[in-house]
């Protein structure tokens, strides 16, 4: 057992990695589902695995085929890596577990094997962004985690899902693009791939102008695919037309998880080696989070389509990750951290009720899902504590990173007195797209006869309630992902200089 | 049981009560009310338990869970709280049989809804009444803005969901745009936000900062309706008429200026903040407010809505007593929210039966109906007294106290302010009073009517006894506020 132990980091890639090829070639009906279940299943466990190891105080630092670290690929598991295993496994997991009818009735059965497939090497590149420890390999899990979730967004039934997975194709291709091109420039001036090794050798480096360039492509380049306002539009229609649990299951953790590298690279690589790197760092993307906040919400405040609104608040939530990292402090990066969780945990379960009330409803815009807390007063009960957490009412998990966010923004004294506010704000915003919904469906009476009489699988209802219990449970007893948090937040931080 | 047994229990109880109403709910209508009225009655006697000893001089605390490193989630129980928990816990059980009557003779739809909710709410309100820190009260206050919510939204028409949109867009607004903002920066400043006797603000407020904290804190707990953000009251009488003289008269507007009063006492600090110069607005706001929402209920039709105003001025009351800083001034403060709890309640009881024996809802259809009604009328006299304040009411005490508190500061505009508003408390009662009583039916009803039926006629009976029983027997509750202010100049 202890031998497997020490290589659980390149496990949590290879796993889901050799099975992806193994579930094409399953073609009796439900066997695809469940093997990928299984692989997730144990990618999970792996994760939690991994996450004891780090809250024991270790990094786990893996060599593969054991040639040192800056020669051969090095994998690694901080606390910050350790905390997006959980959040891409997990909501990997319940989307499967609680989606196998849903998954069913909407991906044509011929292509199934293939979509698990896709699912997978989704959930290996994802990971594997995570744990890789040098610049290359992030890009190469990037591409297959990228091409596979193109596959999966455009795997439905729905049509315009194409069109919307042509613009995402492209804007991921010129963001990893632009990352590459970062990369290479640094590797031109340094000639490593390793972060760590990047790090001691930059300043090395006599003229500091390609990596200037480098970290602007960078940034940029990753900033494109976390969808950081402007250059969130692929986003809203990615989720909107994609098969249901993919957008949980994407909308959980995949913009996370550029958040993550764009996180790693910047304070362990250009924070401490370019000179007033930090107040760059701060001034572009703080105007950015905050416009992501306002006018993601602003938008969400009157989208009438359901996924798209929540599409939108994506943005807003996305900003709010970034104000916390734009303080560049203990206080502020902890409290971005955190809301990388707890953000998860309230949009996956958001996300998974709306695949439940789309197995009921005609549609999904607002005018269809009216009366719908009659017919499905579980699902809609669910949902709104999810939604509660998104607004960050005390006693949700949303109210932490709130609380964390303030906190921070208040440790800058007057100067952060407007960041309080708009933070404030925007929480009204919330509480306004998120009654809507609730209105709608609460009060207003049915316009259409269901369509389907099909229920909701009970599957669902559990998996949907199990995340929305995670949300009350990690709003009162938030001690795990603050704990990972506010270690990954020091770590980060003790590369600066 | 120990106290702190009590304490976790006087919370959890009405919620497993929730749960066994929604469950008896499939059963029957009368196992259904019953389960109401074994919950209302366990808890009373749950919060009463822990009387003893906090007249004694005991504070009783638990601590549940840390939230976040330095910031708990505890209960502590201290006189202003074990009084609001004893009143509503209380009034809930006589509340509850007057909406048994209520929504029977009515015909209400969803009254299961109506009944978990109820209890939801009260499991909120015992939060709020024994919370040990301020993060504790807001959890609670906020819980206790989304349970009332679907009582508000109860009969579901459009004019209702919007009425009740008014309700939680104001009450989550100010409680999410100035009230957390006001938590955050007390823990920033403080380090904790512990009710502690004398305050823990002392020293590390200073200047204008102490005026505008202050603000953030009462107009943040918008439950306590000072205007500006008082709009959310008449919004909320579209709600049935047992939801709007419980939670709306009783636990949800007594929440607002309970936690306001315990704001001053234990985080502030009443030296602290008399010495303050700019916090000085806070009795000018409250006396504006008390003048203003009188003013406006001498021009309400309907009775429910006029109601609304005269809470809306008697909270200003309690907050403007508060405000004074003196001794017996906070004593009135806590002694007018029982005061005000009984009268109000019963005449809200007394709006209710009549709309239930005559479907009347508006001031100059109750010609004569004091013959008709004549023990809804009688109890409706009664609370009007004891909103003016006439003995042998309890409006009389807490009035006669608050004027006192004035009279230590010579404060001259509580005492313009107290003596203007009972002026216009007279006028816009008295003339309800008059008319019901001595005045002749324009018209016979369509279908002749008697009192509502007898679980209300009951309720609203023992909460007018209650009202003048306070004026006589309050020497308990003055006992126990006392040792609020026991350290005071």
């Amino acid at each position: 057992m202890n031998a497997l132990a020490q290589h659980l980091p390149a496990l949590q890639v290879v796993v889901p990695m050799l099975v992806a090829p193994l579930v094409v070639l399953l073609r009796p009906r439900g066997l695809a589902w469940a093997a990928c279940t299984a692989a997730s299943l144990l990618a999970f466990a792996i994760a939690v695995q991994l996450v004891q190891v780090v809250l024991d105080g270790d990094t786990a630092n893996y060599l593969m085929g054991s040639w040192p670290a800056p020669y051969g690929i090095e994998l690694e598991i901080d606390p910050l890596s350790a905390l997006l295993l959980l959040i891409v496994t997990g909501a990997s997991v319940l989307a499967l577990v609680g989606g196998r009818e849903n998954l069913d009735r909407q991906i044509e059965v011929g292509r199934q094997p293939y979509f698990y497939a896709a699912w997978l090497l989704a959930l290996a590149g994802l990971s594997g962004i995570v744990v890789a420890a040098d610049a290359f390999n992030v890009f190469v899990f990037m591409e297959i985690s990228s091409l596979a979730s193109y596959v999966l967004i455009a795997g439905g039934p729905d049509r315009r899902a194409l069109p919307s997975v042509f613009k995402y194709l492209i804007m991921g291709t010129i963001g990893a693009t632009f990352y590459l091109i970062g990369v290479g420039l640094i590797y031109m001036m340094t000639g490593t791939l390793n972060l760590a090794d990047m790090e001691l050798r930059i300043h090395e480096v006599a003229d500091q102008r390609p990596i200037l360039a480098a970290a602007g492509f960078i940034t940029v380049g990753l900033a494109l695919k976390a969808a950081i306002f402007p250059l969130h539009v692929w986003l809203p229609n990615a989720y909107t037309y994609a098969p249901h649990m993919v957008t949980a299951f994407l909308a959980a953790c995949s913009t996370k998880v550029s958040l993550y590298v764009l996180l790693r690279f910047d304070f362990f690589v250009f924070q401490g080696n370019l000179a007033g790197h930090a107040f760059q760092f701060a001034v572009y993307l703080m105007p950015l989070a905050i416009l992501g906040i306002l006018v993601g919400s602003a938008v969400a405040m009157f989208e009438r389509n359901l996924k798209r609104l929540l599409a939108f608040s994506s943005v807003a939530q996305i900003g709010y990750i970034m104000l916390g990292a734009s303080l560049v402090t203990v206080a502020g990066l902890t409290a971005g951290i955190v809301h990388i969780f707890n953000h998860a945990l309230a949009k996956g379960a958001l996300f998974l009720a709306v695949a439940a009330f789309a197995t009921v409803a005609a549609g999904l815009r607002l005018d269809d899902l009216r009366g719908i807390a009659r017919r499905m007063p579980w699902t809609f009960a669910a949902f709104v504590v999810a939604g509660l957490s998104l607004i960050g009412i005390p006693g949700t998990a949303g109210f932490v990173s709130k609380w964390y966010l303030i906190s921070a923004a208040m440790e800058f004294g007057t100067l952060g007195l407007p960041l309080v506010a708009i933070i404030l704000v925007s929480s009204l915003m919330a509480v306004v797209y998120v009654w809507r919904i609730v209105e709608a469906a609460c009060f207003a009476s049915p316009t259409a006869e269901p369509t389907s009489g099909a229920g909701v699988s009970p599957a669902l209802v559990a998996v949907l309630w199990l995340a929305a219990t995670a949300n009350i449970v990690f709003g009162l007893a938030p001690g795990l992902p603050l704990a990972l948090s506010a270690e990954a937040a020091t770590e980060l931080l003790d590369h600066l200089p | 049981m120990s106290p702190q047994d009590a304490i976790l229990l006087a919370v959890l109880l009405p919620l497993a009560g929730a749960a066994a109403i929604a469950l008896a709910g499939r059963v029957g209508a009368n196992l259904r009310e019953a389960a109401t009225l074994v919950t209302a009655g366990g808890l009373a006697a749950t919060v009463w338990s822990l009387l003893p000893a906090v007249m004694a001089g005991e504070r009783p605390a638990v601590a549940v869970t840390e939230l976040l490193p330095g910031v708990a989630i505890a209960f502590r129980v201290e006189p202003l709280g074990m009084l609001f928990a004893a009143l509503a816990s209380g009034l809930w059980i006589v509340n509850s049989l007057y909406s048994i009557g209520y929504m029977r003779g009515n015909n209400e739809q969803n009254q299961t809804r109506f009944y978990v909710m109820f209890a939801v709410s009260l499991a909120a309100t015992m939060g709020v009444a024994f919370a040990g820190n301020l993060i504790t009260l807001f959890l609670f206050y906020e819980m206790l803005t989304l349970s009332t919510y679907p009582l508000v939204a109860h009969k579901g028409d459009a004019n209702t969901v919007r009425s009740a949109r008014v309700y939680l867009g104001v009450l989550l607004t100010t409680s999410i745009g100035l009230f957390l903002p006001a938590v955050i920066w007390t823990y920033a400043v403080a380090g904790s936000g512990d009710f502690v006797p004398g305050g823990l603000l002392a020293g590390k407020v200073e200047g204008p900062a102490i005026g505008l904290l202050l603000g953030l804190f009462v107009f943040g707990i918008g439950k306590a309706a000072v205007m500006p953000v008082h709009r959310w009251l008449p919004a909320a009488m579209v709600a049935p008429t047992p939801v709007s003289a419980l939670l709306h008269a009783v636990a949800v507007v007594k929440a607002g200026v309970f936690t306001i009063t315990k704001v001053i006492v234990y985080i502030f600090g009443v030296d602290f903040l008399f010495a303050a110069p700019s916090s000085d607005w806070l009795l000018y706001a409250a006396a504006f407010t008390i003048i203003a929402a009188s003013a406006v209920a001498l021009r309400q039709q309907n009775l429910k809505r006029l109601l609304a105003y005269s809470t809306i001025a008697q909270l200003s009351y309690v907050v403007m007593a508060a405000a004074i800083l003196k001794p017996l001034a906070e004593i009135g403060a806590a002694i007018h929210m029982v005061a005000h709890a009984f009268g109000k309640i019963t005449l809200f009881f007394a709006a209710g039966a009549i709309y239930v024996a005559a479907k009347k809802t508006e001031i100059g259809q109750l010609r004569g109906i004091g013959r008709r009604m004549p023990i809804t009328m009688t109890a409706f006299t009664i609370g009007a007294l004891s909103m003016i304040g006439v003995p042998p009411t309890g409006g009389f005490v807490s009035k006669w106290y608050i004027l006192a508190g004035a009279f230590q500061d010579d404060n001259y505009v509580a005492l313009a302010t107290i003596i203007l508003s009972t002026v216009l408390n007279a006028a816009y009662f008295l003339p309800i009073v008059y008319m019901a009583w001595f005045m002749r039916e324009e018209q016979a009803p369509a279908k002749a009517h008697g009192e509502a039926p007898w679980p209300a006629v009951l309720a609203l009976a023992i909460t007018a006894f209650l009202t003048i029983a306070f004026f006589f027997f309050n020497g308990a509750t003055l006992d126990l506020e006392r040792q609020v202010v026991e350290n005071l100049s």
